[in-house]
């Protein structure tokens, strides 16, 4: 299993963040492979098609043109194909409100995007590390919500 | 008119395995003790055909003895979880050398390098994991949850909720209710 490869997706309109990212998860000893849109239009194009691999893992960003976050989460999780993928949202907003409709609209992760470059390894450390175990174990998956 | 059915649980996943290695138009043999040998050799393709496979079936394929070994610690400590009142204040590294024959040192380094974390750290995530459940299908009130799985006291078991999951334990419960309540709700698109 330490060889299986994890498959992720961020959308994200800014090119500054996605770069970071990519450095970020770059150095975390699971292993990888990153998928990067630009926004959500992308990322529900990409899902539509066929025989594609599923990204077990999306990271979101909530403020983006042509199709927001929000919009995405509740796509994709109107669609049962998608039933078990995790969804991160990936945001600036620290606001209850988004963390609380994020959660509700079935968000499993949300991750308040850090400023400093070592809290974000970090934070994705942690949450590749929690969703490797609710991979690999006995656990709840339709319990699964994490807050950083 | 009322039955009652008692499951031969070994029989009917034993059928279940045979049925889906059958699909796959194998030769096979199921050992006793849980090995399966096939006389030929895969490409990789071919044998995460037969992982999905099986995976859909609820069977799921343990590449190594490490990993068996693993899974063990993990069934054993979820064993003694759900029966807290029988192993009552047991200490999770008495409870696991009494059940698997190696030394605590042992099981717990090999568990932190298959599984990304320590032993005591899944202690507490199955732990949250159940108190997640009582919480909200069994909705047992925090005091009755901290009781059940043996923490010392209702703070004691809400620092770790939050520290496991950046939630309280009613912010929980109240976006699980609520995912309940907006899925009842048919799509108004």
């Amino acid at each position: 299993m330490r060889s299986k490869l994890l498959h992720i997706a961020l959308v994200d309109d800014d090119e500054d963040d996605r770069f970071v990212f990519r450095e970020a998860i770059g150095e975390i000893d699971i292993h990888t492979k990153l998928s990067l849109f630009d926004n959500g239009q992308e990322l529900m194009d990409f899902l539509a098609l066929p025989n594609i691999i599923l990204p077990e893992l999306i990271f979101l960003d909530l403020n983006m043109p042509i199709k927001n976050g929000i919009t995405c989460l509740r796509e994709i999780r109107s669609n049962p194909r998608f039933k078990n993928v995790i969804i991160a949202i990936y945001s600036t907003s620290s606001s209850e409100k988004d963390i609380e409709q994020t959660f509700i609209h079935g968000a499993n992760i949300y991750i308040n995007k850090p400023n400093d470059f070592d809290d974000l390894r970090n934070a994705l450390q942690k949450v590749l590390t929690l969703n490797w175990q609710y991979a690999n174990s006995n656990l709840n998956k339709q319990n699964f919500l994490l807050k950083l | 008119m009322k039955f009652y059915v008692k499951y031969d649980l070994e029989f009917i996943c034993n059928n279940l395995l045979r049925r889906g290695l059958d699909d796959l138009d194998l030769n096979y043999h199921i050992l006793d003790s849980g090995a399966i040998t096939i006389d030929e050799n895969f490409s990789e393709i071919r044998t995460e055909e037969i992982r999905k496979k099986l995976q859909a079936i609820g069977i799921s394929i343990l590449q190594d003895p490490k990993e068996m070994l693993v899974q063990q610690i993990k069934d054993t400590i979820t064993e003694m979880l759900e029966n807290s009142e029988r192993s009552g204040q047991l200490k999770v590294s008495s409870y696991l050398t009494e059940k698997l024959p190696y030394s605590y040192s042992y099981l717990s380094a090999l568990f932190s390098e298959i599984t990304h974390t320590s032993i005591e750290n899944f202690v507490i995530l199955k732990k949250i994991d159940i108190a997640k459940t009582m919480l909200t299908e069994a909705e047992l009130t925090l005091t009755e949850v901290a009781y059940q799985l043996n923490y010392s006291s209702v703070s004691h078991l809400s620092y770790q909720f939050k520290k496991t999951t950046g939630l309280t334990p009613s912010q929980f419960q109240n976006i699980i209710r609520q995912r309940g309540v907006s899925n009842n709700i048919p799509d108004r698109n």
